[in-house]
């Protein structure tokens, strides 16, 4: 069932870019920690990677049609711990999004939710293949995403919540929604935002603040627009070659908000300025399109789909996160793939790129 | 590599991959990237200008170094006014959060009101964002310690040390040197004041206030690097302070001690002044303040304390109070008479008084057959009626007037007031009424509406002292002052400035030597300073007519005001004093004062000169001793005492 030799297989030139974009995260969470109390991060991060490493081998073991069969499983295990997460979870800053497992390690269940989600697309979108998507099909993928998402949402996680969503748009993408099935959903999309907004009861005041600050960052300098507006200076005064690492005056003087997480590639523009930047961007491009290679040589459909909500969830975090950074996007606390410290993260970037790993690794099978 | 045959989902599925789809996917991502590459470019490469500015006003904060303020001494380098290092609390407003919360926790630290601090806000509302408002000066230990423990929770509050003014000898030539406080509103929006900033610590009054572009110099900054909290971290560079320039007064300490101590005690004013120079010597003007009390704080009941004293204190009586010369106006009167050649042979008998214009004016004793040089030293009224009758207003005026009556002498001191002489003119245009000529009688000894200041009769008898010369009064040395600043000095306090009057020497000789006598036998003759050659005339003004004072029913106020003016030695004068004593009785009593002020002066050039003749007696001097006469002192030698 496995043989060692499949790992000629194995995907070495997309780890080697995992690799090194690793490399460079841990420099900067090192740079952006140095002078705070989070120092040390970096070697915490180091961890991270190495227990992601170990997983994504692990995992490229199992063969993903086995990951396939036990999603129904996996989708009820999710919802159950998502809801023992509103029970039993760890408060932290005002948000129930953590379950205590003990020994200084906190569980995110909203992270592996989304692995867990990508299967289940798979699966189900893998079933409707060869016919037509009929409202009801339509209807069901997005009850399926929707579950776990309102439960995010509510822990209040919009950022994680909103991650699930690509990996629905992908599933429909993919499994043949028509033209004019798009246009409706964008209308009710449309009609509904509209009235959630002038209601206004579905965000919570700072989340309403933010979205604020987005649109005019100036509006609130001290608050909800100031980290906009610091992650705006500190990527701006980057200029084309950067203040050089350790040098970012913005990030070392504690102006840039969380620079190790939601705001590394702030941190980053402005120790390594446009071309460093352009080299992470050129790194994530060829991982995406080595990704959505493999998906294009997968042994079946549900291979391909499995990469492809991959790739829609990385793209989608690239996109929220570093628009964000550079004010194309509202602050939503998304994390940067692969950049941004935070182990359930990284683990789920780790496990997602595992199993596409397994996708290539069968991919001559049928 | 075999399908997992419990893969039941697997099994029978004609599957084709989505090739077309992943194609777009690819052209997705490749969009996406784009886009974030084009938000990158624009903000790294076309803005980075823009956002390198904004980074670094983030994270660096201005933070001024106050100049110290230029130190006052006297014509002889001893130190009048010097500054102290205190500490001042300053709000930095782009620090701040939440005011309104904050606020009750910094009044209570720096023991202030919310009023207080909300005040002081609004009162910089027009002011640029980054400028520092003053929050409260000099503050204790104990509040300097709270804000370094708050740091953190109030980032807004920053301590500067800073220079302070203090006054050493506190009520001492408070009016020649005025004293500093916090710019007020009004001034921010004169011409004079374009450069100065709300906070910033001016000169209110007196050499403070006029030399105030010279004294304060140009304030310095730091550059300090902050992080988001505040905190400072390193610095950037310093724009170093330039300190204000020191400034040497032409006030003679030991005259000016002199003259304080004189008028100790009493209402009015003392001024001596060099009489070759226009130079000040010194400056009193009674009752005084305490220049201190308004360079830190004034206090409210200081405050109350002053704008209920009936006597002003704050008014500098030496070039603000206009009141009537009485008596020295005969002086002048002298000199118009004997310019006209209708005072030289003028013999008039006095009776205790003369009727003019069918009106009887007292003299206030028979001083029987009175010639000028008697008129002067006896100071009888009767004679200068009569000599004002036969000159008329007009041209008494004349002389008056050219001897600066009516007009500021244009000190360098703010608010001169400019006094009155009465003409035709005048009166035309001040009442629109023709003059009577029965209205030049009280005119002729220094009453009716003749008013001046002490200046102005101290200058004006300069004026006749030196022979005709009138220099424009001063308190600091022309060469102190960049001569740009000392133009512009001179055209806000307009004034005659300098001016030479026609003065035969004859004419010079008799009334010198006439008020000489005025010391020795005249009305000042119980000022007489035994060896010391010096002239003056005394002044007695009524404060109100006789029947205003009979109906007044007396009291303090209604006491003439006591008048003096004198100058030594009689032969070529390098002093001149006038002394106003309000309500002082009678003139001999200020001759008394003005006799102390000139024995001072005299004393000490003749021990200066004693010292003088030892030092070149007894060459080589060992080194460590001062020689008389350095610091400027100008060491003419017709600035000599010449005994009789």
């Amino acid at each position: 069932m496995f043989r060692l030799s499949s790992y000629r297989d194995f995907d070495w030139v997309l780890l080697g870019f995992v690799v090194v974009l690793s490399v460079i995260s841990v420099l900067e969470i090192k740079s952006a920690t140095v002078h705070t109390k989070f120092h040390g991060f970096d070697h915490k991060q180091i961890g991270f990677l190495a227990i992601g490493l170990v997983l994504m081998f692990l995992i490229s073991m199992i063969d993903y049609h086995r990951l396939l069969d036990i999603a129904p499983w996996a989708y009820g295990i999710s919802i159950l711990s998502l809801l023992a997460v509103k029970v039993a979870g760890q408060k932290v800053l005002g948000a129930r999004r953590w379950i205590n497992l003990g020994g200084g390690i906190h569980f995110q269940p909203s992270e592996w939710v989304k692995l867990v989600l990508i299967i289940v697309a798979a699966r189900y979108f893998w079933n409707l293949a060869g016919k037509e998507l009929s409202w009801r099909d339509i209807g069901k993928a997005v009850a399926l995403i929707c579950v776990p998402m309102g439960l995010v949402l509510t822990q209040p996680d919009l950022g994680t919540s909103l991650t699930y969503f690509p990996i629905l748009v992908s599933g429909l993408f993919l499994g043949g929604i028509r033209p004019k099935q798009i246009g409706v959903i964008a209308l009710m999309v449309v009609l509904l935002g509209g009235i959630a907004w002038k209601s206004g009861k579905r965000l919570k005041p700072y989340q309403q603040a933010r979205i604020n600050a987005f649109l005019d960052p100036d509006s609130d300098p001290r608050g909800s627009g100031y980290q906009i507006r610091q992650s705006l200076i500190a990527v701006g005064s980057g200029g084309i070659w950067g203040k050089g690492a350790n040098k970012g005056t913005q990030t070392q003087g504690d102006f840039l908000p969380i620079p190790y997480t939601d705001f590394i590639f702030a941190a980053f523009c402005e120790e390594h300025g446009f071309v460093g930047a352009m080299g992470v961007l050129l790194l994530y491009f060829l991982i995406l399109m080595r990704l959505i290679q493999n998906a294009q040589t997968a042994a079946d459909l549900p291979g391909t789909y499995i990469i492809m909500g991959t790739v829609a969830v990385i793209l989608f975090q690239i996109f929220v996160n570093i628009g964000m950074v550079v004010g194309l996007m509202p602050v939503t606390g998304i994390p940067l793939p692969l950049m941004s410290y935070g182990g359930s993260s990284i683990l789920f970037t780790f496990l997602a790129l595992g199993i596409v790993m397994n996708v290539r690794m069968r991919r001559f099978v049928n | 590599m075999e399908l997992n045959p419990q893969t039941e989902l697997a099994a029978g599925k004609a599957e084709k991959l989505p090739v077309a789809k992943l194609h777009i996917a690819q052209y997705i991502v490749a969009a996406v990237l784009l886009v974030l590459s084009i938000g990158l470019w624009r903000l790294e490469v076309v803005s980075a200008d823009n956002f390198r500015a904004l980074a670094q006003a983030n994270r660096i904060r201005k933070v001024p170094v106050m100049a110290p303020r230029g130190r006052l001494f006297d014509r002889e380098g001893r130190l009048l006014v010097d500054n102290y290092p205190s500490v001042s609390c300053y709000l930095l407003r782009e620090q701040i959060k939440d005011l309104n919360a904050d606020l009750p926790m910094i009044a209570a630290g720096l023991h202030l009101t919310v009023e207080q601090i909300q005040a002081a806000v609004k009162r910089f509302q027009s002011a640029p964002k980054y400028q520092p408002i003053p929050l409260k000066q000099d503050i204790t230990p104990d509040e300097q310690a709270f804000i370094e423990a708050h740091r953190n929770e109030l980032p807004e509050l920053e301590t500067l040390e800073e220079q302070r003014r203090v006054y050493p000898r506190g009520g001492f030539a408070a009016h020649l040197i005025g004293y500093v406080g916090e710019i007020s509103e009004e001034d921010l929006n004169k011409e004079k004041y374009a450069f100065y900033q709300p906070g910033d610590v001016v000169g209110k009054s007196g050499v403070e206030a006029t030399y105030d572009a010279l004294l304060r110099g140009v304030d310095g900054s730091r550059d300090v690097i902050v992080n988001s909290h505040g905190k400072e971290i390193g610095q950037m560079g310093e724009t170093m302070a330039i300190p204000g320039k020191d400034i040497r007064l032409t006030i003679d300490l030991d005259v000016q001690m002199a003259a304080e101590k004189a008028m100790e005690g009493k209402t009015g004013a003392a001024i001596a002044l060099d009489p070759h120079t226009g130079e000040i010597l010194a400056l009193v003007s009674r009752p005084t303040f305490d220049p201190n009390e308004f360079s830190v704080r004034l206090s409210r009941s200081y405050w109350n304390e002053i704008l209920n004293n009936p006597d002003h204190p704050l008014l500098d009586k030496a070039i603000q109070a206009q009141l009537a010369p009485g008596s020295t106006f005969k002086i002048i009167m002298s000199y118009a008479g004997l310019e006209e050649n209708e005072a030289q042979n003028l013999r008039v008998m006095c009776n205790g008084g003369a009727t003019f214009y069918g009106h009887f004016f007292a003299c206030d004793k028979r001083h029987g057959m009175v010639d000028i040089d008697h008129a002067i030293p006896w100071s009888c009224d009767v004679f200068y009626y009569t000599l004002a009758n036969k000159l008329g207003i007009d041209t008494i005026a004349k002389y008056a007037d050219a001897l600066g009556f009516g007009e500021r002498t244009g000190v360098d001191l703010p608010d001169e007031a400019a006094g009155t002489m009465p003409s035709t003119a005048w009166k035309m245009k001040t009442f629109h009424e023709k003059w009577y000529a029965g209205e030049v009688i009280s005119v002729g000894i220094g009453q009716g509406a003749v008013a001046a200041t002490p200046l102005q009769l101290a200058r004006a008898i300069g004026g006749i002292a030196s022979g005709g010369i009138l220099h424009r009064p001063h308190l600091v040395f022309p060469d102190e002052v960049p001569p740009d600043q000392l133009e512009a000095i001179h055209e806000t306090f307009p004034g005659s400035g300098e001016k030479t009057v026609p003065m035969t020497s004859e004419n010079w000789q008799i009334i010198t030597d006439a008020m000489a006598a005025t010391t020795v036998t005249g009305t000042a003759a119980a000022s007489h300073l035994e060896g010391i050659d010096f002239a003056g005339k005394t002044g007695t003004a009524q404060v109100m007519s006789h029947a205003a004072l009979a109906r007044s029913g007396g009291g303090h106020k209604t006491v003439p005001n006591a008048w003096f003016v004198g100058m030594a030695p009689r032969r070529n004068p390098d002093i001149v004093v006038a002394v106003l004593w309000e309500n002082g009785d009678w003139g001999a009593n200020s001759a008394k004062l003005g006799a102390q002020i000139i024995n001072a002066y005299v004393t000490k050039q003749r021990r200066r000169e004693n010292n003088l003749r030892i030092a070149q007696a007894a060459p080589p001097a060992p080194s460590g001793v001062a020689t008389p006469g350095q610091n400027g002192e100008p060491a003419s030698p017709e600035g000599a005492p010449q005994s009789n």
